[in-house]
Parts: C-alpha cells; sequence; structure tokens
C-alpha cells in the first residue's frame, strides 16, 4: 500500500479573486489577480516558483490550448507550466499536480492556478461542447448538465420511495442555506439570502431542478502555492501550517454508464475517492471528524446525495440531515460555509481551488465572525465532474498544526 | 406461391384538427373550409419520411428474423437525401444483413405500389423475401388545399415465397405524364393545378383504367373483388369510381382522409395494411394507386393470414393519439417558421462521416454486444466486457437492440437543452437483456413518465445540420404502446 502524501505538502498562499460577472475582467486579469494575491500571502516573489499547473475546462472559449496563454499573462520565467482538465475537478487537479511535484520533491515551490472565463461565452450555463466525443454527438442526447444531474433526483425518489415533493423541499435547503452563507461573503458571486418560497416557486429547468437549484455561471480565477513543510518553516516559522491531509481522484468506469449494477441515486466515484481520501488523512469517523466541507453542489441534488457518498449521512438519510440544519452554518458540520457553487459561483477550472481557498482561511480563522467555522480541525474539499454516468470526482482533506 | 408475408402500419402521434388550420388560416384562404373535417397526423419534429418507414417497418417484421430479408425498398416522394441511399438508412435501422438489394422509389405517390411491384418481382426471380416500407411526409404551403389534405404516415409490406397471407396473382399498370401536383428538385412546397381537372382527369378516368385493364387482362370483373382499395381525396370523385366500375360502397375500403390525410406513396400501402388487419381467408383485394398513372395489384388472402391479425397494422396507431392543439407548433416542426431556440439551437455538429462508418451497425440498429463469457449485454458495444467481473476482451457477439425494448432507469425533462418541442427529455434506459444507455424520449410528456415503466425504440432524427444539408438518425424512448393514455 503506497502511503500517500498525506502531510508532507503544506499550503504556503492562496488568492482567490471575486466570482461574477466580471465584464470588465479577461481570463489574463483573473489569472493576475489570483496570483498576486497568492504571492501576496505566501512572501515570495513569482521566481521563487518552479513548476506551475493550470487548471481550466472550457479551453476553445478562455485561452485555447496548452497553458502558454496563462505562463504569457503572468510572464513567469521559463518554468514548466502545465494545463490540466477533468471537468469540473480541474481546479483540484492543477492542485494534485502542484502538490505531487512538492511531495515527489521535483520542486519545493509549486503553484496551481485555475481560472474559467465563462461569461464570454454567451451562454447562460456552460456552453455546448462535444464533452464526451463524436460519437456521443451522434447517440448521445441532446442534453445539459442540470439535466444529466436532474436524473440523480428520479433515480433517489424511486430508490428510497420518497414523494419528488419531499425531495424537493430538502434541496430546496440545501439552496436556501447556500444562500445565506453566500449573502455574507463580499467575494461571492450571488449575495442575496432568497426564501424557501422563492426557491420552489422558481422557473423549472429540468425536472425536478427549478432555477435555485442551479449553481451560478461565474468568472473566476482561484490560485494556491504549496512547499514542503521545510520550506513553509524557514518563511514562516512560528504560523500555523495548513497541511494536504489526503488528496485522492477517482474517475468512472464506464459500469455507471453501461452496466446495470449501479443504482443512479448516488456517485461511485465519491464514494470511491472519499473512502479512499479517509484512509489517507487518518479518519475513521467522517460524521465526527470532519469540521466543515466545500462540496460540489453544481446542483442542490448533487449536494444532496453527496452527503450520503461521502459517508456523511447515512443511505436515504440526508433529506433528514439537511433538514435538520445538520450542514448550515451553524450546525454539526458546516458545508458550503462561502455559499458554494450555488452562491460563491462556479468559473470551472478555479472551483477546486476556490474550495480549498476556503478550508485554508477557515483553518486559520481568518474569517469574520458572522462566516467562520468554530474550531475546525479538518476541511474537506470535493469536486465532481462530467455527468453522474461519467465522471470525475476529487476529495481533498485539509488540517492544520 | 409469392404474396404478402407480413404488414404493417404506421401513424404519428399527433394529429391536427383541421378546424384549427381552418381557424388560423381560413382568413387568407377561406375555401380551405371545405376539407375542414377530420384530422391530419402530423409528423413530430424528430420524424420525417424515413423515421416513419423505420416504424412501420418495425411493425410489419415483428416475429419476423432480420437477417432472412433479401431486399429492402424505400419508396416516398420526401427522401432526405437525393444522393446517399435513403433504403440503405432504412435497411440499418430494420438490422438487416448487408448482402441485400436495396433501392429507392421516388417521383411520383405511386412509388410504392412500384416498389411493392418490384419486390414481387425480385421474390418470384430469386425467392426469399424482400420488404417495402413507404411513407411521406409532403408539405402544403399555408393556407393551401394541401395542408389540409396531406398528412404524414408509413406503410410496409413484406413479401414472402412462403407462408404468405395474400396470395399475388397479378397487376396492370398506366404511366402517364399528367402533372396534377408537381415539385421541382429544389422545391419545398407541393404545387397543384386546377383542382376540377385532377378530379375528372385525373382521378375519374385514370384510376378505372387500371382497373378495368387488370380485369381485362385476368377475365375479371371489378365486382369480383372483396376489397377494392384505392387513394382518392375527392369524395364526389370516389363516388364516380366506385359507380364506374359498378362496385358497392362498403367493398371499398376507407380513405383514412379523416384520421390520417392523403400519406402520399405510403397511403395505398397504408389502406391495405388496415384492411389486412381485418381480411378474412379467400377475400379477393385490388390495390390501386394513384399518381402519374395508376398501378392495380390483385391479391387474394389466404388462411395464414389469422396468424399475422395480431395487433400489427394501423388500428394501434390510430388510437395512440395526442392533440397537436397549435398550429404554430405544426409550422415550427415542419421547418415552415423560424423559432428561436437560443444559442444552443445554433450549435454547430459536423458529421464525420468515417466515424458514422466504423459505427454505422450502432447507430442504424442500436446493435449493441453480448459477452460470450458472461453473458452481459452492453450498449454500445464493447470490446472489453462492462461487466467489472468479467472484462473479457473480444469475446462478443454482435446484438440488435432496437425490438428489445426496455425501461426507464432516470429520466428528466430539460428546459435549457435546445429544442422546438421543449423539455428535451431524455434519461437512461436498462434494456430488456441487460445493458443500459442514455437516451432521448420522444412522444411523451415528462408527467407520462416514471422509473421502471416499459419502453420501445423508436428511430427518429437525431439532429438536422442546416449547413451542410444532413440529417442524421438515432434511436430514441418511447413509453410502450398503451403506456400513455
Amino acid at each position: 500500500m503506497a502511503e500517500g502524501i498525506r502531510d508532507k505538502v503544506v499550503i504556503l498562499g492562496m488568492g482567490c479573486t471575486k466570482f461574477g460577472e466580471r465584464w470588465d475582467a479577461g481570463s489574463d486579469d483573473l489569472l493576475i489577480e489570483a496570483l498576486t494575491e497568492a504571492l501576496q500571502d505566501a512572501g515570495i516573489e513569482k521566481k521563487d516558483i518552479q513548476a506551475a499547473w493550470l487548471g481550466i475546462h472550457i479551453d476553445e472559449i478562455n485561452i485555447g490550448k496548452g497553458a502558454t496563454y496563462a505562463s504569457g499573462a503572468l510572464h513567469t520565467p521559463f518554468i514548466p507550466f502545465t494545463r490540466v482538465d477533468n471537468f469540473c475537478a480541474s481546479g483540484t487537479e492543477a492542485f494534485r499536480g502542484a502538490t505531487y511535484a512538492v511531495a515527489s520533491g521535483a520542486c519545493e515551490i509549486a503553484l496551481a492556478i485555475g481560472v474559467e472565463k465563462l461569461k464570454d461565452t454567451g451562454y447562460g450555463g456552460l456552453p455546448d461542447s462535444p464533452a464526451f466525443g463524436q460519437e456521443a454527438v451522434l447517440i448521445g442526447p441532446n442534453a445539459t448538465a442540470p439535466g444529466m444531474f436532474a436524473q440523480l433526483a428520479t433515480a433517489y425518489a424511486a430508490k428510497y420511495k420518497i414523494p419528488m415533493d419531499k425531495l424537493k423541499e430538502a434541496i430546496t435547503h440545501v439552496s436556501w442555506k447556500s444562500h445565506q452563507n453566500g449573502a455574507k461573503n463580499p467575494r461571492a458571486h450571488l449575495r442575496r439570502a432568497v426564501t424557501k418560497e422563492q426557491i420552489m416557486g422558481a422557473p423549472m429547468v429540468a425536472y425536478p431542478l427549478g432555477l435555485f437549484d442551479c449553481c451560478g455561471v461565474s468568472d473566476g480565477s482561484a490560485a494556491a502555492i504549496v512547499c514542503t513543510p521545510e520550506v513553509f518553516k524557514k518563511l514562516k516559522p512560528n504560523e500555523p501550517m495548513v497541511k494536504v491531509k489526503a488528496l485522492q481522484i477517482s474517475v468512472s468506469s464506464g459500469e455507471e454508464a453501461m452496466f446495470t449494477r449501479w443504482d443512479g441515486a448516488g456517485i461511485i466515484t465519491t464514494q470511491t475517492a472519499s473512502r479512499k481520501a479517509y484512509e489517507e488523512a487518518g479518519i475513521k469517523d467522517p460524521r465526527k471528524e470532519i469540521s466543515m466541507m466545500e462540496v460540489h453542489d453544481c446542483f442542490s441534488i448533487t449536494e444532496l446525495v453527496t452527503m450520503e457518498d461521502l459517508g456523511i449521512s447515512p443511505p436515504g438519510g440526508a433529506p433528514e440531515d439537511i433538514l435538520s440544519g445538520f450542514f448550515d452554518l451553524d450546525g454539526q458540520i458546516p458545508c458550503q460555509p462561502d455559499g458554494g457553487l450555488k452562491c460563491f459561483g462556479h468559473p470551472i477550472g478555479a472551483s477546486g481551488i476556490r474550495m480549498i481557498y476556503e478550508m485554508y482561511n477557515q483553518l486559520l480563522g481568518r474569517w469574520p465572525e458572522d462566516r467562520a467555522v468554530k474550531n475546525p480541525k479538518f476541511g474537506l474539499t470535493h469536486n465532481l465532474g462530467g455527468v453522474p454516468t461519467q465522471n470525475v470526482c476529487s476529495v481533498a482533506i485539509f488540517g492544520v498544526d | 406461391m409469392v404474396g404478402i408475408g407480413s404488414f404493417g402500419g404506421y401513424v404519428p402521434r399527433y394529429r391536427l384538427n383541421r378546424m384549427i388550420i381552418f381557424g388560423s388560416m381560413g382568413w387568407l384562404n377561406p375555401v380551405i373550409i371545405t376539407n375542414a373535417r377530420g384530422e391530419k397526423a402530423v409528423a413530430n419534429f424528430d420524424e420525417d419520411s424515413v423515421t416513419m418507414a423505420v416504424a412501420a417497418g418495425m411493425d410489419c417484421l415483428r416475429g419476423v428474423d432480420r437477417q432472412s430479408i433479401d431486399a429492402v425498398y424505400f419508396a416516398t416522394t420526401t427522401a432526405p437525401y437525393r444522393e446517399r441511399q435513403n433504403a440503405n438508412i432504412v435497411a440499418g435501422a430494420l438490422g438487416t444483413r448487408d448482402e441485400i438489394r436495396s433501392a429507392d422509389f421516388a417521383g411520383s405517390l405511386k412509388s410504392g405500389t412500384s416498389a411493392l411491384l418490384s419486390a414481387l418481382e425480385f421474390v418470384g426471380y430469386n425467392g426469399g423475401k424482400a420488404v417495402v416500407c413507404a411513407a411521406d411526409c409532403r408539405l402544403g404551403k399555408m393556407a393551401s388545399t394541401q395542408e389540409m389534405v396531406f398528412g404524414d404516415a408509413g406503410a410496409a409490406i413484406m413479401v414472402s415465397d412462403q407462408d404468405v397471407i395474400a396470395e399475388y396473382k397479378g397487376s396492370f399498370s398506366v404511366s402517364h405524364d399528367f402533372v396534377d401536383h408537381l415539385r421541382g428538385a429544389n422545391t419545398k412546397y407541393d404545387r397543384m393545378w386546377e383542382e376540377r381537372w385532377i378530379r375528372d382527369v385525373g382521378y375519374q378516368q385514370f384510376i378505372p383504367q387500371a382497373v378495368q385493364g387488370l380485369c381485362a387482362k385476368y377475365g375479371l370483373s371489378p365486382s369480383d373483388f372483396d376489397r377494392i382499395i384505392y387513394p382518392c381525396y375527392y369524395g364526389g370523385a370516389r363516388k364516380n369510381i366506385n359507380k364506374v366500375l359498378q362496385v358497392e360502397q362498403e367493398k371499398v375500403q376507407d380513405d383514412m382522409l379523416a384520421t390520417v390525410g392523403d400519406s402520399g406513396s405510403a397511403h395505398p400501402l397504408l389502406m391495405l395494411a388496415a384492411a389486412l388487419e381485418n381480411a378474412r381467408p379467400g377475400e379477393k383485394i385490388l390495390l390501386v394507386s394513384y399518381g402519374s398513372g395508376c398501378d392495380a395489384l390483385w391479391f387474394e388472402v389466404t388462411d395464414n393470414i389469422k396468424k399475422m391479425q395480431d395487433g400489427r397494422g394501423v388500428s394501434r396507431w390510430l388510437a395512440r393519439r395526442a392533440d397537436l392543439d397549435n398550429y404554430q407548433k405544426y409550422l415550427v416542426w415542419r421547418g415552415m417558421a423560424p423559432a428561436e431556440t437560443g444559442i444552443r439551437g445554433e450549435t454547430d455538429k459536423e458529421t464525420r462521416w468515417s466515424l458514422v462508418w466504423r459505427e454505422h451497425k450502432a447507430i442504424l440498429g442500436l446493435w449493441g454486444s453480448k459477452c460470450r463469457k458472461c453473458g452481459t449485454q452492453q450498449y454500445p458495444p464493447q470490446r472489453l466486457c462492462i461487466n467489472p467481473d468479467c472484462q473479457a476482451l473480444d469475446e462478443m457477439d454482435p446484438v440488435y437492440l432496437a425490438d428489445k425494448g426496455g425501461t426507464v432507469f432516470t429520466y428528466t425533462g430539460d428546459m435549457l437543452a435546445a429544442s422546438v418541442n421543449p423539455p428535451a427529455i431524455y434519461g437512461n434506459v436498462n434494456f430488456n437483456g441487460g445493458g443500459r444507455t442514455l437516451m432521448d424520449f420522444t412522444d411523451c410528456t415528462v408527467e407520462d413518465l416514471s422509473v421502471g415503466m416499459p419502453v420501445e425504440f423508436s428511430f427518429r432524427i437525431k439532429f438536422y445540420d442546416p449547413k451542410r444539408d444532413i440529417t442524421n438518425y438515432f434511436w430514441k424512448a418511447v413509453p410502450a404502446v398503451g403506456e400513455v393514455k
């Protein structure tokens, strides 16, 4: 059994732009903004970065192929700069590249930066793309992301024999809670608290998901500078250290899409990646040990099933946990304290790093009291890219020493 | 003995009451009120002559081994392709062998019977089985007589030299360059000459000419036939033709004008399929087509007919209906009025023909694969078995899934996806016998669906590429007939 990367890599500094409709900013502006904050936080200069990874998904619209747009915009001094794309987990994939580089000893200080400029696509929601290849264009349905994730709801309701209006009540609470949190966050895209009646009464996007069951489509960038514990101690002696406790990725085997064993009411990759991450981090009972989470709430129903897939709620138990306030900011495990994808926004390539940014700052106790999680020990981030039948999941766990 | 081995029909689900057309367009051409009786069948937005021909073919070939088919003929005046054989798309969907004869029959409304005659002659000469699939989806301009009269439908007849349900006894044809209806090579809408001329010189002369010619050839009288089938949407002309032929009204097959409309090349075969649904052994059937002349065909029903009177044909499709209560929707579906479908509707989808060829079995015939090691059925066809406990390499046999049916596993109705019939409904379907795939649903509403309900597969237009004039086809799930009230 491989020993993993627990405690081998620490976060030296992070940056995150305001997410939203950044009509005045291009991808280059967003990258510069995120990196500038991360460098200031890290207390280093750009030339100290030895390797960089760029997370981005909708490349054609934003920056084209490869990473040369980013290296050119940031004027990085001829260091390796690699673009990674793994759907909505692209940001965490960039973080994994930087983290693995440091853990391997290949370099001491590395950068992960993610960006997405969705508001230049002209679309409400994500742009159409042959994301699953040309054959899928010929045989796959005329589908969108909300429609693909909405199917979790029909399968979940059928599996647990829960009436759709009851399930809708639970996912309404998911969005309501994220709006409460997002309203407090100056960098969030959507900053208005909404009532449950507004959520329930919103126009249908994809049955049974209404407008408020869908996350924001935003522009933004986030950056993380990681290093070895030794470098951190040299640069920031006596400062608390946020460590990577676990980082796992799981990708669909094709079984969900073609074999009839999967129940459709949860995500196999989330179940797989989280179990491996808990093992890597040495967590035995996540419901007791995880202090807070930023999960991939692209849609409210995704967050609901994720609570079960992560082993926080028992199978079929997420609606009850959600409605009891278990995941509210003042609940036992606050989920989406920054507003989540729902309200902080979802510039795809940046989202994974944005989640880490929230965990990092919460662990360091940097946030004002009205949105601070009390005495956090472990923070978990979760990305889910693709669609429920064909996806990529990342689970990362962070702790502070 | 050569004759009809099986028959099938197809009528699209949506029906447009002709008074809705009159209510919308009567202001422009009040005389269309004279045709405003009953309803006409309207192809769904994802249907055309190819898909309706396939649907009729699927109906006709229920219980027939697809590998036993030796020829596939497609008849229509509304083929999507001028070059690319349309019949091969139909054959691919029906899951026949590659080593077959195929041909498109076009150019006149008698192309359906021309195809049938060719099939009869093919089987008479070679033996075996040939299937004729006919369908039409003709357009009249807004407020035209044609818009009132034309309906969309498909019909299929399988010709065989074994176990025939109706023996082919003979035929007689007349051909005229009689231009009553016309569409040039680049024209979308039908144009017609004066109706009185069409009625009096066209239908009333040519149909009797063909019938009398056949009777003279075989020493028969029209009154020897138990059923006479001919298309003619002029009520007065039908009466005159019956009078000239001296046949009783009750022997004349209903023209389905009030329920379907004139379905062009398919119409004589659609009427024949309807007749065969309740034909009795020993009946003599006279089938006549009309369009640039006439073909007249004589059949005699055998005792085998009872075996094929199992629900195939036209009635169940007529019963499976939904009102199209909106004339504008009809215009948009038929491409007669531009509609905003948002930026998603502008997506450029290019067709990579080398990829299509490589995957043509999976695309056209919904062929999957079945693992010889563990028996797992899977779609699309895999080289590595999808069963996680098996994963055998290259141990697959092809399996035709289009007629297997399945059940709904997940579903949604998507208002964001570009569609001219929103919401776009799709979901995961579990095939009967194993395997799962994600596909579009059609001919239903979200409210009609539930997890676990049975579905059938229907060959449909997947998308049309206006830039390159390419129609792509694939299978969609539809609630099994009888599931949606």
